[in-house]
């Protein structure tokens, strides 16, 4: 299978002000390939809400990004800590952000149910001590 | 009601996108919970708020809004300002409260953007 696009993007813990940086990449690359403004504007709206919480409550990660006949995938894999209850972390309002992401306007527990609601395959695996990996797919058509 | 009619109804100063105050404000929001915006709004609109983060203008980017109120009189930084002109947003500043902008422009004509509620959450 061969990719229309592949890329990388270090997220550090805690760095609030780079944060979206990498989502913003996204939008853009996928816009100069073509991809409609319907699914571009899921697409975004996930990677920024997982880029955020690989900042409020990962100890560090990455996001990859990779376009094939299948659609766009969003990959993130972190360091840890991982996720005790991932049933819990799924329910709307459910939050453990700290003070410092919820003054910047976050925190109110909806990120995970909503990229869910945006990509059309969601995929969340966590072991405690280890890391979570979600994987978001979005269908082109 | 374009976003020029916007400034005089709100007494507000315009940021940025001087150029583009002639465009249509359809809908608008209001909030300071950047996390409820990503996740109800679905739609070009104008948001509302009272923070000044980084974080608003990404969020704007990311759900290609048009444009931002900030109101209580909130100046975002030069930088966040330049990006948010880069993305080809209207920014203005109002002395009203959040409250009082929202009054000032339902009573002008402008309606609520139509939110998504999401499958999880009971419509109240």
């Amino acid at each position: 299978m061969s990719a229309f696009l592949h890329a990388e993007y270090p997220v550090a813990a805690g760095d609030y002000t780079r944060a979206g940086e990498a989502s913003a990449d996204i939008k853009r690359r996928l816009k100069q390939l073509g991809v409609s403004s319907n699914v571009l504007r899921r697409v975004a709206v996930a990677s920024y809400e997982v880029e955020l919480n690989l900042v409020i409550h990962s100890m560090g990660g990455k996001l990859d990004l990779d376009v094939d006949q299948n659609g766009v995938w969003l990959i993130s894999q972190d360091v840890g800590p991982g996720i005790p209850d991932i049933s819990l972390a799924m329910r709307e309002g459910w939050s453990t952000a700290n003070e410092e992401a919820r003054s910047l306007g976050f925190g109110a527990g909806m990120g995970l149910p909503n990229m869910k609601r945006n990509a059309d395959d969601f995929e969340i695996e966590s072991e405690l001590g280890k890391g979570t990996r979600i994987s978001m797919r979005f269908a082109l058509a | 009601m374009t976003f020029a009619d916007m400034v005089k109804i709100l007494h507000a100063r315009v940021l940025c996108g001087e150029d583009r105050l002639d465009r249509p404000a359809r809908t608008a929001c209001c909030s300071d919970l950047m996390s409820d915006v990503l996740a109800f709004v679905n739609e070009k609109t104008v948001l509302i708020t009272g923070l000044t983060n980084p974080h608003v203008v990404r969020t704007a980017d990311m759900l290609d809004l048009k444009c931002l109120v900030f109101a209580r009189g909130k100046v975002p930084n030069d930088e966040i300002l330049e990006t948010a002109d880069e993305q080809g947003l209207v920014v203005m500043t109002t002395p009203e409260t959040a409250f009082t902008t929202c009054g000032l422009l339902y009573e002008a004509g402008l309606r609520g953007v139509p939110i998504e509620w999401p499958k999880e959450v009971e419509e109240p």
